[in-house]
């Protein structure tokens, strides 16, 4: 799934460069503890987070994510945006819960 | 320090002081790793390994110091701080043993999964802690 298509299922607001929206995205992981993130998402290209602070983005990018979903409609603070500018990481804003996100794109197949 | 003498070495102050810039020792290190040509998946087991440690060493002993030594098959990191020490290294290995207070919870860490994902993705992990005087922390990665 790209994150253009992820964006239109979760109506998101997008923060990333053109060519990134056409990107391929493998696998997702949905939590708001950046542990069990470092622990159970290597190989998953995807961050679902409602956890707003510099850490999501290094997290992300330790483990080569590459698009970030911020949910419960949480907007992320300049520092965030520029953080994950500087590393190529896509981040997207939705006002879905984390679960009603998830379940949408699993339904379109993402990680599945 | 195993590393030998031929390594290149890179130096990094950790900021116990400051939660939000904990992690930048990692990411100079992983940018680094990716400029020398590094296969990808050992550059993402070394960078979260060190994440882990990074943050460790800020939310448990007040920051400090952070060694990486770099050949061409072998990168040594080594992390140094002078905080409380780890009581019982065993138990602090297990998955989800921790001391974090809610606080630390509240900004995405405390899980206790930090030391035993280091041990996981590191070929060697070494843990030399005393009580009161600080922990090292000394994780070997081999390139084949
Ligand atoms: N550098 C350190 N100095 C003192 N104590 C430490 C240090 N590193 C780890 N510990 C102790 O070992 C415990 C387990 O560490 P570990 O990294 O596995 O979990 P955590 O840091 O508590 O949570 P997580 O890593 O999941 O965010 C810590 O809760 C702490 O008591
Ligand atoms: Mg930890």
């Amino acid at each position: 799934m790209t994150i253009r298509e992820i964006a239109e299922r979760i109506d998101a607001v997008v923060y990333a460069e053109p060519e990134q929206m056409d990107e391929d995205m493998n696998g997702a992981f949905g939590s708001d503890m950046m542990s069990d993130v470092l622990a159970f998402a290597e190989d998953r290209d995807v961050l679902l987070t409602g956890l707003l602070n510099p850490q999501i983005v290094r997290t992300a990018h330790m483990l080569d994510m590459s698009c970030i979903i911020i949910v419960r409609g949480k907007t992320a603070t300049e520092e965030i945006k520029r953080l994950a500018a500087d590393n190529q990481i896509a981040l997207l804003e939705t006002k879905l819960t984390m679960y009603e996100a998830s379940g949408k794109l699993y339904e379109g197949g993402l990680g599945r | 320090m195993t590393a030998d003498s031929n390594a290149l070495h890179f130096h990094y102050d950790v900021d116990g002081n400051n939660f939000t810039s904990a992690g930048e020792a990692s990411v100079q290190v992983k940018r680094m790793l990716r400029q020398m040509g590094y296969h990808p998946d050992l550059i993402r087991r070394i960078s979260v390994a060190m994440y882990e440690g990074e943050i460790n060493m800020v939310i448990h002993a007040k920051g400090g110091d952070a060694d990486v030594y770099v050949t061409p098959d072998c990168i040594t990191v080594v992390l140094k701080d002078v905080g409380p020490g780890i009581k019982d290294v065993n138990l602090a290995m297990q998955e989800g043993y921790s001391t974090a207070p809610d606080n630390i919870r509240s900004l995405g860490f405390g899980a206790g999964m930090g030391l035993p994902n280091m041990k996981r993705y590191s070929d060697e992990l070494k843990i030399d802690s005393v009580v009161g005087v600080g922990t090292t922390i000394e994780m070997t990665f081999r390139s084949a």
